[in-house]
């Protein structure tokens, strides 16, 4: 084996380019697999992270369904409203409800303009609640407390002079302009990896009252299942409760009642998709690299029958000429594999790095070496099939006709 | 002294059966023994080619039968063929036939790996053998690194790799001049004086009439006569 492998060597480095070449296909098939599946992983943590889905015992309801990508609320004809929450916070399964809004608002600093989405904060008892399930805390400052009409608190990325519009650093005590009236920030949060909670600014529903035209409407209710077993009885009276009280039949909701687990559900069924495709891909792809080592097996098998035919003469036999053919047809799917799984955890990591530089987050990319061994393993069976046929041309030489040339 | 190859009727016949069927060997029948120089001459054409490629068991007959070493070879399957000739016979060719990019040594080595010898015993041999050549000194040299003499020195050292009995020659100083290929004449002739059997073929009638003790004379794939040499360049038998 040993010397099949130093002559397969050999003879793969006298041709070359055409080695590499060859390689090529294989290698850009492995790179996509391996890349692909280690960003992909990566991808689903980072867009789990951006969506904050950390707790699964949240259940969000908000009017008129999913609009697109506004936020919550915003489109809809009918909205939700504080009442609605406190019936929903009634029912026998659920532990608490918390209503929210979500707007845009302008915000005024350094003499600079951004739109931010701010987000209320109950100005009752359930605003320790809320800091519970979303898992709210500062790295400077504090939290706000019930009543505090004119404090706010900012995400980390708008405090971070880098990444906000005011290209300052924001801090506990400036002030900011929200739609013209002034508050005074008591917080920065704790950076959480997710645009959401990074980028937003957290405001007293009061506050947030008097600077918007929101009035007694609802965006967001965030409700919390008694415990994990009751939440979807708890989806289930959540929905019951709001047709009678919109007053709609079944099937024509105009409201949603969402899980995290559904939405993890929705976001992971479009990752596997893009994944599926890109396996198809480079599937197509190393299919293509297979016939180009058998191509290029074919070809050396025609230039090298003098050799073939000399180490017939002295002493090769039929399965020695096939072995060796077929480790140098094994040799250079291994080797495309390898170029292939050493680029895919390039990008892997290069996508990775981009990706958290770009959205602010901290993933790491997911290298798999069950799935690189596999996919080596793979490339040199691949290539090792592509050269059965013309191994087997070889083996098969006449030692008198093959000695000519 | 034994046989070692001897033909017995044999005829080789290409697309045979088709109308522009090619006789290279009528009825050739000829026995070679150990220990013996042969030359095998001929014009081209004559089928000395096709002669040499079944007494060193690269082709079977069309009819007739081959022994080797008292075993008939006529009917071998090709694998069968390869494991014997590579431990029997050893071939030297005119264009020397090394592999372009193994080292001298390496192409010393190869016909021992067909035949399953270790590795530490292949390199050894392959050393004492270019030693043998008085090529110690080319041992990590590719093909194209070394002159034509020097390369059928390789050539003689890879054919006794495997220690075989006979040593088969085609046109071994063909691609020399005069004076490599007198020197690759000695060492087939060393080769001969420690009792290998000698078998070279030829068109060169001086090359075989020196060396050879036995010269069969082949023309349109018959043996048009065979001369033996007694003593010094001396004919002693001509028979048709």
């Amino acid at each position: 084996m040993k010397q099949y492998l130093v002559l397969a060597v050999k003879n793969l480095r006298k041709r070359g380019l055409r080695s590499w070449l060859t390689l090529l296909g294989i290698c850009i098939g492995i790179a996509a697999v391996v890349s692909l599946i280690s960003l992909g992983d990566a991808l689903k943590d980072t867009v789990n992270s951006q969506f904050n889905i950390a707790s699964v015992e949240v259940i969000s309801v908000q009017a008129g369904g999913i609009t697109g990508f506004g936020p919550p609320g915003s489109g809809v004809s009918k909205h939700l409203t504080k009442q609605d929450s406190d019936a929903i916070e009634r029912l026998s399964s659920v532990e608490f409800a918390i209503p929210r809004n979500l707007k845009t608002v302008s915000v005024e600093y350094n003499d600079k303009v951004e739109f931010v989405m701010v987000s209320s904060v109950p100005n009752d008892d359930k605003i320790d609640d809320m800091y519970t399930l979303l898992d709210i805390g500062v790295s400077s400052g504090r939290l706000m407390e019930r009543g505090e009409k004119n404090l706010i608190m900012i995400g980390d990325s708008l405090a971070d002079g880098e990444k906000n519009s005011f290209e300052r650093d924001i801090g506990v005590g400036n002030k900011l302009k929200l739609n013209g009236e002034e508050f005074r920030i008591v917080g920065v949060l704790e950076k959480k990896g997710s645009f959401i909670i990074d980028g937003t600014i957290l405001i007293n529903s009061e506050g947030l009252k008097e600077i918007s035209d929101i009035g007694d409407n609802v965006d967001l209710i965030v409700v919390r299942a008694k415990d994990k077993d009751s939440i979807d009885d708890a989806k289930r009276d959540i929905e019951d409760l709001l047709r009678e009280r919109r007053d709609v039949k079944i099937g024509e909701e105009d409201f949603e009642v969402s899980t995290p687990e559904a939405q993890l559900e929705s976001i992971n069924e479009i990752l596997t998709g893009i994944q599926v495709f890109i396996v198809i891909i480079a599937s197509i792809s190393i299919f293509i690299g297979a016939v180009g080592i058998a191509n290029t097996m074919t070809t050396s098998v025609i230039e090298r029958r003098k050799e073939i035919g000399i180490m017939k003469a002295i002493g090769a036999r039929n399965k020695n000429i096939f072995y060796q053919f077929f480790v140098e047809a094994g040799l250079l799917g291994l080797i495309g594999g390898l170029i292939g799984a050493a680029l895919g955890i390039g990008i892997g990591y290069l996508g990775t790095t981009g990706l958290n530089i770009f959205l602010g987050t901290s993933t790491k990319p997911n290298i798999n070496f069950i799935l690189i061994i596999s996919s080596l393993l793979g490339s040199f069976i691949v290539g090792s099939i592509s050269g059965v046929v013309p191994a087997m041309n070889a083996a098969k030489q006449n030692p008198v006709e093959a000695i000519r040339g | 002294m034994g046989e070692l190859i001897s033909l017995k009727n044999v005829w080789k016949i290409y697309r045979e059966g088709e109308e522009n069927a090619v006789f290279a060997l009528r009825d050739i029948s000829l026995i070679i023994k150990k220990g013996e120089f042969v030359a095998i001459m001929g014009p081209s054409g004559s089928g000395k080619s096709t002669a040499m490629n079944l007494i060193g068991s690269l082709d079977v007959p069309s009819k007739g039968d081959i022994f080797l070493d008292g075993h008939n070879i006529s009917h071998l399957s090709e694998s069968d063929l390869a494991q014997i000739r590579g431990k029997k016979i050893g071939f030297i060719f005119q264009q020397f036939n090394l592999i372009p990019n193994l080292t001298a040594r390496e192409n010393v080595m190869l016909p021992m790996i067909f035949q399953g010898s270790d590795e530490f015993e292949r390199e050894k041999r392959a050393g004492e053998l270019l030693k043998l050549v008085e090529l110690e000194d080319r041992v990590d040299h590719l093909p194209s690194e070394l002159s034509g003499g020097q390369q059928q020195r390789v050539a003689i050292a890879r054919a006794l790799a495997n220690d075989p009995e006979v040593i088969l020659a085609d046109e071994p100083t063909g691609n020399l001049d005069t004076k490599t290929g007198e020197k690759v004449m000695d060492f087939l002739n060393k080769l001969h004086n420690q009792g290998k059997t000698i078998i070279i073929v030829t068109h060169d009638p001086n090359l075989a009439i020196e060396n050879a003790s036995t010269t069969y004379w082949l023309k349109d794939g018959k043996i048009d006569k065979i001369t033996k040499k007694k003593g010094k360049n001396k004919i002693v038998g001509n028979e048709k």
